[in-house]
């Protein structure tokens, strides 16, 4: 399968791609990794007329300790955020998390930006840095702007992201020793999470996001909430079940995944308060 | 609010029907000059237009692995990839491995370990089993298992694919 026709210019500066992506409005899209992008494109879910190829835009791939938070630019690919010595030391969440996205050729090609702004409640990174108080940073024809994760995601692949604006950071609170454990359960290796848990805890404090239990990434706030006044693991967790509606597929029922993520949020607060 | 759409209103299809770029991808050491449409997948630019037939395509939706390749030194999807996104960049497949007619230590150990039944994923699993190599040169067991897992053969049930990997790990 090869994509539908389309136009495509390359950007080699943030400022360059929004400046053409004003040009073209809604008929662009930008292409990164285009792990997410291209196989939407191959069966005509997506159609863009006009793809602005950003993966060449080299100062948006770092990652760096900027005191209480890591600042990841939204170009860093998956592999690199697996391996970050600065992420294993003050994030590791999110690099573990990192190292579950896809497989290794899939993890030399996508980008955290391009898994966030894709925006797939099914994704790995959406959840994780939701679930760690992530702030996104976002770029457009008027400057930068901030947007909690908890206020980014609105609908099925869609976020607070206007057609001109491009993501080009991800700030990630430093964890600070708290435990952590993320629960992906799949049938195959490399698949999609049928259901997914990102977890921290740290005392009475904890922050639980849920993978594919809806059209967006779910900050569980009543299992963290529960924690917080002191509840069991086992009746926070199982709040988890009611925090979504999700869908049924092939791979599962709506009734299953509830059942999974009460499961899935025990086992991963368990693990973090070891 | 992103949404996809289908719709086109400021480019209309008959102004980019067609249209070509040039790109300059240096395949398996030879550097190759052509012009593609912006859809053109690597595989395709491989396959078709440089003619090397090896590097397969399987599923076509970056899940089996038959299009691994490398790209600058690291195991990909050609299926997954522009061949316009891989202008200036230096591609080895399946092709470009054996050196002076001899073949690469990871194609003997297949070889030698019956790595391989039907075949079909082979060109894939090898350059996928290289580049794990050249990320982990020792790894265990459970760790090519893991580094193959984007790669998927329904022939051997993996044993010897593991076994042959393993081998050509200890004969370096």
């Amino acid at each position: 399968m090869i994509p539908a026709a389309f136009d495509y210019k390359r950007a080699s500066s943030a400022a360059e791609a929004i400046s053409l992506v004003s040009q073209y409005g809604s008929d662009a899209k930008f292409l990164a990794g285009g792990h997410s992008l291209l196989p939407l494109m191959k069966l005509r879910l997506a159609q863009p007329a006009m793809l602005i190829d950003i993966g060449r835009v080299k100062d948006l791939s770092y990652i760096k300790d900027a005191g209480n938070h890591i600042a990841i630019g939204a170009l860093t690919r998956h592999m690199d955020v697996e391996t970050s010595k600065v992420l294993h030391e003050h994030a590791p969440l999110l690099a573990h998390a990192a190292g579950h996205v896809g497989d290794a050729q899939v993890r030399h090609r996508g980008t955290i930006g391009g898994s966030i702004a894709h925006a797939d409640p099914a994704s790995d990174l959406p959840a994780t840095t939701l679930a760690l108080g992530a702030t996104y940073v976002v770029q457009g024809p008027k400057g930068q702007r901030e947007i909690a994760a908890a206020n980014f995601y609105k609908g099925f692949l869609e976020s607070d992201l206007a057609a001109d604006e491009m993501l080009i950071e991800i700030r990630v609170p430093k964890m600070q020793g708290a435990g952590w454990s993320f629960q992906k359960f799949n049938r195959r290796a490399q698949d999609w999470a049928i259901v997914g848990v990102a977890a921290w805890r740290r005392k009475g404090e904890a922050g639980v996001a849920l993978v594919n239990m809806g059209s967006t990434p779910i900050l569980a706030t009543s299992v963290a909430g529960a924690i917080a006044k002191g509840a069991s693991i086992s009746d926070a967790a199982a709040m988890a079940s009611n925090e979504a509606d999700p869908q049924s597929d092939l791979n599962a029922s709506t009734e299953y995944r509830k059942h999974l993520a009460s499961v899935l949020v025990r086992r991963a607060l368990e693990a973090a308060s070891k | 609010m992103i949404a996809y759409r289908g719709k086109r209103s400021a480019l209309a299809l008959n102004q980019i029907w067609g249209l070509k770029m040039k790109v300059s991808i240096t395949v398996n050491g030879t550097e190759h000059h052509g012009d593609v449409e912006p859809r053109t997948l690597l595989v395709h630019y491989i396959r078709e237009v440089i003619g090397l037939t090896g590097t397969n395509v399987g599923c076509d939706t970056s899940s089996c692995g038959a299009c691994t390749i490398h790209m600058n030194g690291e195991a990909v999807k050609s299926c997954t990839i522009l061949a316009v996104q891989a202008d200036g960049a230096s591609v080895t497949t399946i092709e470009g491995l054996a050196r002076d007619g001899v073949m690469h230590p990871m194609q003997t150990a297949f070889m030698e370990n019956h790595g391989l039944q039907c075949g079909y994923c082979t060109p894939g699993m090898v350059m996928a089993a290289v580049g794990l190599l050249n990320e982990n040169p020792k790894p265990t067991e459970e760790e090519v298992r893991m580094g193959l897992e984007g790669n998927l053969c329904r022939c051997t049930g993996y044993h010897n694919i593991v076994k042959s990997v393993l081998a050509a790990a200890s004969a370096k």
